[in-house]
């Protein structure tokens, strides 16, 4: 149950979703005159929210807030050179959680009906067994910096804006190359309606875009097949859309493809492994992100859970997990329990700095929650997750770094990886990459898994480039059952000895 | 069960699309409950209650086709939401393809027979279940210096779901899923801090193993301490009842007929060829009764039926939806496997051990991947290595690469143990000549 997947995005592995000619509701952003509207869109008053307060407090929990969603999902697909499948999904609820010490009591409902968020908060009160406590008396409304504003929302958008879009890709897709049999395209969008409140008094809302562009390519050379996918992703409005993001990820999806009619499966074993730029920040996140989110460490069953303060790898190295990059797909306002999305160093001049806080976990270790309580719907409690993670920019150029490298591999294409909490060890899939040999990228590699330890692989970072990249792909974390939208970062780095899977 | 009340509401939505525009549809509704409770060490950690609805409604309007789903069942906005699918729908490209299932195949019985149901399920006490989890942490908590953390978690709920669709389908479905697991945490060598789970599920609450999961977890941890990595090499592989599906499963999705159409697959073409060992046998039987994943019909509404996917190693069968077969013109047959099930060898777990000379067992797989068009694949893994027949040290941080095909031809025996609480029923297995990256 440890183990924390992370899966990219590529071609139509996102569920369904809707899609409106016209949607019915207003434009609501994150400012403060919005309020009343948004009260007034989950069809609840001031009055409605202190009488479930109250309920959900009557067993004695030290804490509680409600988390109202309405979220509408956009899907259109092209297979076979049409666009030819729209999908659309609607999701309205409102969870309650009443967290009692570290217990935590959450039910949902899905309606706004008094009575039955009445029900929903005597189920979740029950994790507590004590006297009443008193709910808030004055509602503090609070706004927070937004670092994706929406102009045109997604579910006001017709069909037909995006439909050209999808028929692009695939031409261009096939243009490139001769080779290219299908083309898979997919074009998903969100936009999520927040309202929270919570038992001291905080009342906030949030206008939460996200959109992601796919593409797989297949071709066939000869009486080989091979694919590719690329994507890109981003808490954008309508505004994603453009020519220039449809031909870099045709020129991605095609250039990827083709290179794996070249690769082979390197010999397997230890060796050094230079991360490239950008899709690399999968290292931070399965190999130390995971286990330093601080529920883990709370409950001490993190590989990390002693080393606070102390120094785990070489000084000239910073690692970060920030909701505060503007437009990116892991960027939070503010997280699901109100607070303020915020930059957190987990490991500054080499020393672990902070583990990533949700409120419990906040309390437990007496310091200010860090932003990163966070939840894939109504239907769930929050929990520590990350959000944009990435480690800045060294002193190397790539290219003296893969010089220093007689015999291993540089990897830059990821599908997915996994990590193991208490055991440390973590695992990544290489897509594609190159063997170095005598200093130079030599012949392509593919379709291998790398393994590591987490605090042996961080503290064998021994060269980070100067090349910090934010990776635009359409990452997603699971942990606990629960999806949720990530970026990643990563300069080019080298880390002395992994094991790679090969033959 | 489906209420009255949730089916009168698709019946409506359907004769809604139809009346506004549709030539055809497909409604659905499901519903739910869920309840889990987890216990960490001496205290109930969480606890959450919750039931939830869905409308699905798929739309066939002008030879076009678009899908929506909802849990706002309100009349009024499901008029609205359906009236901007048809429109929606119209703005696509026709697709000729895109049709309903030839009547003549749905299934037309009563839907009785499977028994999936546990008419018990809200007799039950919330205290009777949270004492399973307490007595589970019990079974361990204090009894080991080494041991950090021991959480176990129960949770249950109902399936429910009907559909009804244009061209003459009618049907429901109901099942209760009751599930008990553990997990240990145990200070290992350095700071790592390993950790092993067990579990059992169930269909019925009395089925349901209610003691022994946290003492299984404990022992699985216990025997995880001092994980070492060995060198790099072909070994036999031992696979067990646990894991085997993870190699499983891409070989099956490589034989859904959208994988083929779209050229997305290594078993393009292969229908009737010897593609793995002639020990494997793999059969679709979906009406054992009592048994998870049984069904009477498909998404679709098509009838399901036994049938052989891999028989000694031959490839009998694709799995190809209406859509699907009309654009690889192909005869349909089912949209995705029920049950999987596997003829079984001679011998049990231990007795496959006890045959390795040399070789590792693999208890669990830590990441990786395979690729859709050529087969190739690699995992990470953990396990033992095994020496004469006995377990000689914990192994870790191992990749194990090469392709599908190939391992899966290289099958030295099946076992006969099969874990019969998952839809897929496959038994331990032993391969030859797989490569392990170690040292």
């Amino acid at each position: 149950m440890k183990r924390r997947d992370f899966l990219r995005t590529g071609g139509l592995a996102l569920a369904g979703s809707v899609i409106f000619p016209k949607m019915v509701y207003a434009d609501i952003t994150s400012q403060k005159k919005d309020l009343p509207k948004m009260l007034d869109h989950f069809g609840v008053s001031e009055s409605d929210l202190r009488k479930v307060m109250t309920v959900a407090l009557e067993k004695g929990g030290d804490y509680a807030d409600l988390f109202f969603e309405h979220t509408f999902y956009n899907n259109l697909t092209l297979q076979d050179g049409k666009v030819n499948r729209a999908g659309a999904n609607i999701d309205f609820g409102v969870g309650v959680r009443v967290v009692s010490g570290d217990q935590t009591g959450y039910a949902f409902v899905e309606n706004v009906d008094l009575e039955e968020m009445i029900r929903a908060a005597r189920t979740a009160s029950r994790i507590a067994s004590g006297t009443a406590k008193t709910p808030p008396i004055n509602i503090e409304e609070k706004t927070f910096k937004n670092f994706y504003p929406i102009i045109n929302s997604w579910e006001n958008e017709s069909v037909q804006t995006r439909i050209p879009y999808l028929q692009k890709l695939n031409e261009r897709i096939f243009a490139l190359d001769p080779r290219v049999i299908k083309v898979n395209a997919s074009m998903n969008d969100s936009t999520s309606y927040i309202l929270y409140f919570n038992s001291e008094g905080l009342l906030c809302h949030d206008a939460r875009p996200m959109a992601v562009l796919s593409a797989m390519c297949i071709m066939q050379q000869g009486d080989k097949i091979e694919n590719a996918s690329s994507s890109r992703a981003a808490r954008k409005d309508v505004s994603f859309l453009t020519d220039a993001l449809i031909e870099e990820i045709a020129q991605e999806a095609v250039k990827d493809a083709a290179l794996m009619f070249e690769a082979i499966k390197p010999k397997g074993g230890e060796m050094p492994v230079v991360m490239g730029a950008g899709g690399s920040g999968i290292l931070l996140h399965e190999a130390i992100g995971h286990a330093f989110e601080a529920d883990f460490n709370r409950k001490n069953i993190s590989i990390f859970s002693d080393k606070l303060g102390k120094k785990i790898c070489d000084e000239h190295i910073n690692v970060v997990d920030s909701g505060t990059i503007e437009f990116a797909r892991g960027a939070v306002n503010f997280d699901d329990e109100g607070v303020a999305g915020q930059k957190t160093y987990i490991v500054k001049d080499g020393v672990l700095n902070s583990y990533l806080h949700d409120r419990i976990s906040a309390k437990f270790y007496g310091v200010a929650p860090t932003g990163n309580g966070r939840r894939q719907s109504f239907r769930f409690m929050p929990i520590p997750r990350m959000r944009v993670t990435y480690m800045e920019s060294g002193n190397y150029s790539e290219e003296e770094i893969i010089s220093s490298v007689k015999q291993g591999v540089f990897v830059n294409k990821f599908t997915n990886g996994q990590v193991q909490i208490g055991a440390g060890d973590f695992t990544f899939f290489v897509k594609s990459g190159y063997l170095i040999e005598n200093g130079k990228l030599t012949q392509p590699i593919k379709d291998i898994n790398i393994i590591g330890n987490g605090p042996k692989a961080l503290a064998d970072i021994t060269m980070v480039g100067n090349n910090l990249k934010i990776d635009q792909g359409a990452g997603t974390c699971g942990k606990d059952g629960q999806g949720m939208p990530v970026s990643l970062g990563m300069p080019s780095a080298l880390i002395k000895s992994l094991t790679v899977g090969g033959e | 069960m489906i209420s009255q009340q949730h089916k009168e509401l698709a019946q409506w939505a359907l004769k809604f699309a139809l009346e506004n525009g549709c030539s055809d549809a497909r409604i659905s509704i499901n519903s739910g409950t869920n309840n889990s409770f987890e216990y960490r060490d001496t205290q109930l950690d969480k606890l959450e209650q919750s039931s939830e609805n869905s409308m699905n409604i798929q739309l066939f309007v002008d030879g076009r086709f678009a899908s929506f789903s909802t849990n706002r069942m309100d009349k009024n906005e499901l008029e609205r939401f359906i009236s901007q699918g048809i429109e929606t729908a119209r703005l696509l490209e026709k697709d000729e393809f895109r049709k309903l299932p030839d009547p003549s195949r749905y299934y037309k019985g009563d839907g009785k027979g499977l028994d999936i149901f546990d008419v018990n399920f809200d007799n039950i006490s919330v205290d009777d279940k949270i004492a399973l989890i307490r007595n589970a942490n019990l079974e361990v908590y204090g009894t080991d210096e080494r041991l950090i953390s021991v959480s176990s978690g129960y949770s249950d709920g109902t399936d429910n779901s009907y559909m009804i669709v244009s061209n003459g389908f009618e049907g429901e479905s109901a099942t209760t899923y009751f599930s008990l697991y553990s997990e240990t945490s145990m200070k290992g060598e350095g700071d790592a801090r390993p950790s092993s789970d067990w579990f059992d599920s169930a269909i019925f609450w009395e089925r349901l193993q209610k003691s022994g999961i946290a003492k299984k977890a404990f022992e699985r941890t216990l025997r995880k301490l001092g994980q070492v990595k060995i060198e790099s090499g072909v070994y036999p592989m031992l696979i067990d009842n646990t894991q085997i599906t993870r190699l499983l499963s891409p070989l099956i999705s490589a034989l859904y007929g959208s994988s083929i159409q779209q050229k997305n697959s290594f078993l393009i073409g292969k229908l009737d060829e010897s593609i793995v060992s002639d020990k494997f046998t793999l059969i679709d039987d979906p009406h054992i009764p009592q048994a998870r994943g049984a069904r009477w019909f498909d998404a679709e509404g098509v009838a399901t039926k036994k049938r052989h996917v891999i028989e000694n190693g031959v490839l009998k069968m694709y799995y190809i939806d209406t859509y699907t077969g009309a654009k690889l013109n192909m005869e349909p047959t089912i949209q995705s496997p029920s049950i999987l099930t596997c003829q079984h060898g001679d011998k049990n777990f231990d007795q496959l051990l006890a045959s390795m000379e040399r070789g590792i067992w693999v208890t669990g797989f830590n990441g990786g991947n395979s690729n859709s068009t050529t087969g190739d694949f690699s995992f990470g893994i953990e396990g033992f290595l095994i020496e004469n027949g006995k377990m000689v040290k914990p192994l870790s941080e191992m990749n194990i690469t090469g392709n599908l095909l190939t391992l899966w031809k290289n099958i030295i025996e099946v076992g006969n143990d099969p874990r019969n609480i998952s839809s897929w029923r496959i038994p331990s297995i032993l391969f030859n000549g797989v490569n392990f990256s170690g040292i």
